[in-house]
This record gives structure tokens, C-alpha cells and sequence, in this order.
């Protein structure tokens, strides 16, 4: 299984709460094993769509932590509204999820 | 260059407020604090990533055999997973012993998938680059015990013995430390840096933290199962490395296990 994601998008009062859970191993390039540096290897851009129509683009960096979760809250919306969330990371590895309002 | 300076002498001032409000904290207020950081952690937890790997592992047809796990009988039946770690350990007649959910999973793959059973407890504890398979397995099956009341039978007479051995072995005194489970987990008010350590004999203790395991660890990324906790407490007492699964370790299982009965299962959870 590639690395997993899960999305989950809700309709609280006037906004849409979404947060987004992705694995990833997030590696800053400082670390070392057995003397060795393991090379950078993060999330660079997230990019979440509400229907097609991308509402939030982020550039992430090595200090967000591994496997991370995200949160947003977007204005408005409505039930079944469709959330698609996709990352892009350092070395043109790409995953994206899509999911509904609920 | 004034901003700056008036900024580094307010964040002076700042720290040593701070100190002087953390030295005058109550115990009760840091409990306080640290309830919020858990439940700060514990909302979207990556356990769900281990969760969905897990639910893959089980379906996908592996070992020589080339079958899932989906016919593997937890207690439940065979390849049913709902409520069933709510009910383990347990014995099971096959194998005619108590098992819990990892050397019962074990079992399913020698039997079923036709691993060996070296070959299938090679690797139980991953790291943070590479989690095991058994840990995608445990956090699974145990998330399918979600909102279901712990529910650990002692009625048969192996699981009446499981359970008074596990007692025992809580409160057995040795090693180089003359340490025992109950050392640490056997009285109220002790910890260990900043992790206060349930009272594992009482039910408050047991119930607060059965039902969090296993657990997503958020200081090093990784999920730890109930047999990794046992294994590693071990070692915090410098007592000999226990087997994977052996009666031994599925006994305190056990014993914590029954000691947490009525509480509703709400793991895999997440630690510090």
C-alpha cells in the first residue's frame, strides 16, 4: 500500500472543518544513521480543492513532523461538497485523496 | 531596533513569570494540562494510518500459502474482527492455551498463511522507518473493537490460571533492582519523568489504560503494541527479555486485561 491518507471534512456551524492525516516519513536531512545522513525527503506543497476550485495551497517544509496532520477551516460550504487534498513532496512523489463534506 | 529590544526584555520577563507560575503550579493543574495535550493528540491521530495499512495487511493473500487472514478466528468466529479484542485474551482450543491478539495472530499465520513461526515473529517490533506488520495488524484489529465494552472472560479453568499467574507475576520481585510490576504500577502518585504511571492493579488504572492500547507514540512516530509495552517494562527491570507471546506476557495481558472489564475499549490510543 502507497502511503495512506485519510480526510475528514465537516460542516460545523458556519465553516467546514477539514483535517487531513497523511503518511509520510518527513525526513530533514539532518539526521544520521550509522554515520550516514539520510537525505531530505518532505511534503513540499499540500493543495486542497473544494469542488474542483483550490482554496488553499501550502508550501511545508522538513519542520513539520512525520506522518502530520493537518487542520483547515474554510468558510462556508455544504454537505457533500467534494474535499480533495493532494501533497507533492521533494522528490516528485505525489499522493491525493478525495473526500465529501459531511 | 527599539521593537526588538522591547520585545527581547518582554520575553525576559515572560520566561520568568513562567518559571515563577510553574514552580507555583499545583499537581492537579499539571495533570490538567497534560489531559489537554492528550486530547489535543488524540484528535486525528496518525493511529489511523496505522489503522488503514493494517486493514490492507489483513485482506492481502501473503506467506507460502498465499491466503489473507480473513478466515483467521479471533475468538469471534472465523474472520470476524468486531469486538473481538474487547474479548481477548482468551483461550482458544486449537491451540490449547490463553492467547492474546499478537500470538493469536501468530497462530492464524503459521496455520493459515503458512509462515513458520520464526518466520512470523522475525520482525514484531518495527521502528520509526519501519513499522511491522504486526503493528498495522494489532492497531486494526483492535480499532475494530472501538465503543465495545472490555468484556475478558477468567471462566474457563486455563483462563482462571492465566489470570492468577499474571497476578502473580505483577507483584513478583527480581532482578538486579528487586523491582516488580507492582513498583512501579502498584501504588498511586508515581512517575517516571513526565508520564504518571497508572495503578494497573486498581480498576481506574487498569480500565484508563488497557483501553488505550496499543498506543501511537507521538515523541518517536511510532505505534507500540501491548507486547511491546510488557516486553519493554521488562527491561525497565532488568529482568531477562521475555519470549514474544509467551504465557508469560499474555498472562499480564491478562491480568490487566480482566482488571479493566466494563470499560469501553477506546484505542488504539495515543502517548506522549
Amino acid at each position: 500500500m502507497a502511503r495512506p491518507m485519510k480526510i475528514r471534512a465537516r460542516l460545523v456551524g458556519d465553516y467546514t472543518d477539514i483535517r487531513v492525516l497523511m503518511a509520510h516519513p518527513m525526513e530533514t536531512g539532518q539526521r544520521k544513521v550509522k554515520g550516514k545522513v539520510v537525505p531530505a525527503h518532505f511534503i513540499e506543497n499540500v493543495t486542497v480543492k473544494v469542488n474542483g476550485k483550490t482554496v488553499i495551497e501550502a508550501q511545508t517544509s522538513q519542520a513539520v513532523s512525520r506522518n502530520p496532520v493537518f487542520a483547515f477551516r474554510a468558510k462556508g460550504g455544504a454537505k457533500g461538497d467534494k474535499v480533495e487534498i493532494g501533497w507533492v513532496d521533494n522528490e516528485g512523489e505525489r499522493n491525493s485523496l478525495e473526500s465529501a463534506v459531511d | 531596533m527599539f521593537t526588538i529590544r522591547g520585545a527581547a526584555a518582554l520575553g525576559a520577563a515572560m520566561l520568568a513569570l513562567s518559571t515563577a507560575t510553574a514552580l507555583a503550579q499545583s499537581a492537579s493543574q499539571e495533570r490538567k494540562e497534560i489531559k489537554k495535550y492528550q486530547r489535543m493528540t488524540a484528535e486525528n491521530s496518525p493511529v489511523e494510518l496505522w489503522v488503514l495499512q493494517g486493514e490492507d495487511l489483513w485482506k492481502q493473500k501473503r506467506g507460502p500459502n498465499h491466503v489473507s487472514l480473513e478466515r483467521c478466528d479471533l475468538g469471534m468466529g472465523p474472520g470476524v474482527t468486531k469486538g473481538a479484542y474487547a474479548h481477548l485474551p482468551r483461550y482458544f482450543k486449537d491451540t490449547d492455551r490463553v492467547q492474546d491478539l499478537e500470538s493469536r495472530l501468530v497462530t492464524c499465520m503459521t496455520t493459515l498463511q503458512g509462515f513458520t513461526e520464526k518466520e512470523a515473529t522475525k520482525r514484531v517490533f518495527g521502528n520509526a522507518d519501519k513499522p511491522s506488520d504486526m503493528e498495522y495488524l494489532a492497531a486494526y484489529v483492535a480499532s475494530r473493537s472501538r465503543g465495545i465494552r472490555m468484556q475478558v472472560s477468567t471462566k474457563g479453568p486455563k483462563e482462571k490460571a492465566s489470570y492468577e499467574l499474571g497476578r502473580a507475576l505483577f507483584h513478583y520481585r527480581a532482578g538486579s533492582w528487586d523491582f516488580s510490576c507492582a513498583s512501579c504500577h502498584g501504588t498511586p502518585g508515581k512517575r517516571i519523568r513526565m508520564q504518571a504511571l497508572p495503578v494497573l492493579s486498581s480498576k481506574a488504572g487498569a480500565r484508563g489504560t488497557y483501553t488505550t492500547w496499543p498506543g501511537y507514540r507521538v515523541s518517536n512516530s511510532q505505534l507500540k503494541t501491548m507486547q511491546w509495552r510488557i516486553n519493554d517494562c521488562f527491561r525497565q527491570q532488568r529482568f531477562p527479555e521475555p519470549n514474544y507471546g509467551s504465557d508469560a506476557t499474555v498472562a499480564l495481558t491478562m491480568y490487566m486485561a480482566v482488571n479493566a472489564n466494563g470499560a469501553i475499549y477506546r484505542g488504539p490510543g495515543t502517548k506522549r
